[in-house]
């Protein structure tokens, strides 16, 4: 194969990519358009095959099948609840490949004659060391959070500010040192401090706001490869990562707002102390709790419901009976909604994949902004599973974490009925006001358990 | 600067707006899987370690080439994969009647 057509089929791959982000961003072509940056990416494989004049093309070619047979069993046997972290898996190995690829090439020029490489290559072999390095750390403490390995509040202890600022320090240092006078063991502790400093950076995040990590890290794993493609003279590569790099940043950006939170206060937030709020147990002050058949009554009777639908509700795969329940509801004339807040669930527009998977009806899904000003008019909210997305502390209570994020305005209704398992609070990890408000009722349980009782007593009404 | 790297500047900036571009009007439904999805892409580095790993003369740079080919190979096809499980529930819902 020439180079002229290597490159050619690169353009092409070039263009699927920016078809796939485009599809993506569109409910109708989101399929499509995934399935088109597939094509893309598998036509640029077996490019570089043909094109590339390599060996060991049997060992790549098993290494190939491993990474494949990985990554599709993975994907196929993940539960819809676990996405988040399997995204935060794909991107670190992904962060992790682009580093090693880099110190690999820093392998090859330390070998040539220095004088002949050029100094901006270097500083792109650094960059893409240390970003690939971050992403990769980064990426496994996000993991961990979200997997309860670790605790998903904020991880800080004395002098973590000062180490974080000597490590970034580091990293600068020793990139200006490679930059300078090339030499191998400079790349590989460049690596271990970049692997320093994705930890330190995560790890004083907090649990809700992890997913926006995640979106963070998946636009640096961009760049590194987009540097990458730079130092080896593969504009795919370049291409492929600044697309990403650019709309990663944009996406996290339009999270961010969808939390009312700025990606400073997200990272550095607890940094300040800011959110020393919450003990993260349960209390013991009075609730008013009910029993199955009293909410069925209350549901039965109202004439417009709303459902806020959590974490806790797939965690309990209670998403089906809800659907039930909340079809039998509307066969009695009932109109109710599902009111989506942008973060419900642990990953913005996971709860969509969530009760997409229930078959739920796209129409009945209500994004915030379409439902907040119904909830005055709404006799009873059923909250299933969620907390924090209905706490009234983001309005009322500065210096608590999740402060200024917008909420669904479920304390606005006129009855509202929380299924909890317990006291604990949310994901957050602070307590909710409205739950001891004299209008909220508790029904304790698993939320699949209770969901079949609420059902059969509403079908018995 | 060189010539060449004028043009790799020139590929850089017009692929940041692109990317800006193609998503900015994204709906907030879609963000789980349009982040899972960009996440696919970056898995392109896959080129770059099979590049490196065809390149290796020893056996050590071979080992870390083929482990970076494996990571890579991961991000790429558990990406896709994954994204289409999810969107494959979004297209099917869409076949409901409307109410």
């Amino acid at each position: 194969m020439s180079e002229t057509t290597a490159q050619l089929l690169y353009l092409v791959a070039a263009v699927c990519f920016i078809l796939a982000l485009r599809g993506l961003s569109s409910p109708k072509t989101a399929r499509n358009g995934n399935l088109i940056g597939a094509a893309g990416a598998g036509l640029a494989t077996v490019t570089v095959f043909l094109y590339g004049d390599l060996d060991h093309e049997l060992l790549i070619l098993g290494a190939i099948a491993v990474g494949t047979v990985v990554g599709v069993v993975a994907a196929q046997r993940v539960q819809m609840t676990q996405m988040p972290q399997l995204v935060a898996l794909f991107n670190g190995v992904g962060g992790a490949a682009a580093a090693l690829v880099a110190l690999l090439e820093l392998d090859g020029i330390v070998d040539v004659d220095l004088a002949a490489v050029p100094t901006f290559t270097l500083v792109a072999t650094a960059f893409t060391v240390v970003i690939g390095a971050v992403s990769f750390s980064g990426s496994m403490v996000t993991f961990a959070k979200l997997q309860g390995l670790i605790t998903s509040r904020p991880v800080l202890f004395p002098g973590l500010p000062v180490l974080f600022g000597g490590a970034l320090i580091g990293v600068v240092a020793l990139s200006v040192v490679l930059v300078v006078e090339p030499r191998m063991w400079l790349g590989v502790i460049l690596a271990l401090v970049g692997l320093t400093v994705g930890v330190l950076l995560v790890l004083p995040v907090g649990g809700a706001d992890v997913p926006i990590v995640i979106s963070l890290l998946n636009a640096f794993t961009g760049l590194s490869v987009a540097a990458g493609g730079y130092i080896l003279g593969n504009t795919l590569l370049l291409i492929g990562g600044t697309l990403v790099g650019a709309a990663g940043t944009l996406l996290t950006k339009l999270m961010a707002n969808a939390m009312g939170r700025s990606l400073f206060n997200i990272l550095f937030g607890a940094l300040k102390g800011g959110s020393t709020l919450g003990g993260g147990e349960a209390s013991d002050r009075p609730v008013r709790s009910a029993s199955p058949q009293d909410v069925a009554i209350l549901l039965a009777y109202a004439s417009r419901v709303i459902v806020v639908p959590g974490y806790g509700l797939a965690v309990a795969q209670a998403q089906h009976t809800l659907r039930e329940l909340v079809d039998v509801l509307g066969e009695k004339g009932i109109e109710v909604d599902y009111a989506i807040h942008p973060v419900a669930g642990r990953m913005p527009g996971h709860m969509n994949v969530l009760l997409a998977e229930a078959q739920v009806p796209y129409e009945q899904l209500k994004e915030m902004s379409d439902i907040n000003g119904e909830f005055k008019q709404t006799d009873v909210v059923l909250v299933v599973g969620a907390n924090d997305v209905v706490n009234p502390a983001a309005k009322t209570t500065p210096g608590a974490p999740i402060y200024g994020m917008p909420i669904l305005a479920a304390d606005e209704a006129k009855q509202v009925v929380f299924m909890k398992r317990s006291m604990r609070p949310g994901f957050a990890g602070i307590e909710n006001e409205l739950l001891f408000d004299p209008k909220t009722t508790l029904l304790f349980g698993d939320a699949k358990d209770m969901m079949g009782k609420l059902l059969s007593a509403v079908k018995s009404l | 600067m060189s010539e060449a790297d004028l043009i790799w500047l020139t590929i850089f900036v017009l692929s940041v707006f692109v990317g800006i571009e193609v998503i900015s009007k994204v709906s907030s439904t879609l963000h789980t899987p349009l982040m899972s999805g960009a996440n696919a892409i970056h898995g392109i580095i896959l080129l770059g370690a099979v590049i490196v790993t065809g390149l290796a003369e020893s056996t050590g740079a071979l080992v870390v080439g083929l482990i970076a080919v494996v990571f890579a190979t991961v991000n790429m096809v558990g990406g896709f994969v994954v994204t289409d499980r999810m969107l494959q529930m979004f297209s099917g819902r869409k076949k409901e009647p409307r109410a």
